[in-house]
């Protein structure tokens, strides 16, 4: 069987890989996908504890995870949609100010 | 042989996060992140989770790329980063914290958890469906319940941000 710090050391790597998509890119939307890979690493690293203490509970919070994620995305990308249209630009340096 | 198709699949994730991080165009990334979804969910099935591997790949690797996919397109946003970045300092500060957050959690993570996991008559309880479905159903109904109206908020949030006509 493969040992559960395994799983817990690719977690950690895809989680700072997510943190530097956010750090450094500039792009919103694939800060928006960084997002999405840190809370999939996360996500990872609870499955794996949870398949070392066999609790099924973890498997009930990750599905509830994965649902407001997919919620998540949904109103990030309007957002992103309607700042695109008034701002025409996907750049989060752009968007510094908080008029519209 | 599980640990075999662990490191192919964990050396598959990692080329896909670090190609989804390093690629300038927004439509590479996404289906570089596409790639890094489909090898978590077979981590999934390794962990014997099989209906999180049902999820993930439906719900991660379907529906929320092809949203994302669709706005990239929708806006034209492949690439913005053509200019500089204004903050120059920026960029080295990032690597460096990230690599610190990195040896943090590696440390944090090793710690803790290194028993082989146990097998036998609860690990079939714990990989079946229908555990999962009948603690969704008895113990988490409100959260259950919660994620609903989670999504319908979504659903009308969506419609109301999109209208045509208005300011927001």
């Amino acid at each position: 069987m493969v040992p559960t710090s395994y799983y817990v050391l690719l977690s950690a790597i895809l989680f700072t890989i997510g943190v530097l998509g956010v750090l450094l890119r500039r792009n919103a939307i694939v800060v928006f996908m960084s997002v999405e890979l840190m809370l999939n690493a996360a996500n990872l690293a609870l499955v794996a504890f949870a398949r070392e203490r066999l609790g099924v509970e973890a498997q009930v919070i990750v599905f509830f995870v994965i649902t407001v994620a997919a919620a998540e995305v949904a109103v990030g990308l309007a957002l992103l949609v309607s700042i695109f249209r008034t701002k025409r630009t996907a750049d989060v340096d752009e968007v510094s100010t908080l008029k519209g | 042989m599980d640990l075999i198709l662990f490191l192919i699949t964990a050396v598959i994730a990692i080329i896909g996060a670090v190609a989804m991080l390093v690629s300038r165009n927004a439509v590479h990334s996404a289906l570089f992140l596409l790639l890094n979804f489909a090898a978590i969910s077979v981590m999934y099935l390794l962990l014997s989770a099989p209906f999180l591997f049902a999820i993930q790949l439906t719900v991660y690797a379907g529906a929320i790329m092809v949203l994302f996919l669709f706005v990239v397109m929708l806006l034209g946003a492949e690439k913005v980063e053509d200019a500089p970045d204004r903050i120059a300092w920026q960029q080295p500060l990032a690597l460096l914290l990230g690599l610190a957050l990195l040896v943090v959690s590696v440390v944090v993570g090793l710690g803790g958890a290194t028993t082989p996991p146990p097998d036998g008559e609860a690990l079939a309880q714990f990989s079946d469906p229908r555990s999962l479905g009948a603690l969704l159903f008895t113990d988490y109904l409100l959260p259950f319940e919660v994620t609903g109206f989670i999504l319908l908020i979504a659903v009308v949030g969506v419609v109301v941000l999109n209208q045509r006509g208005r300011k927001i």
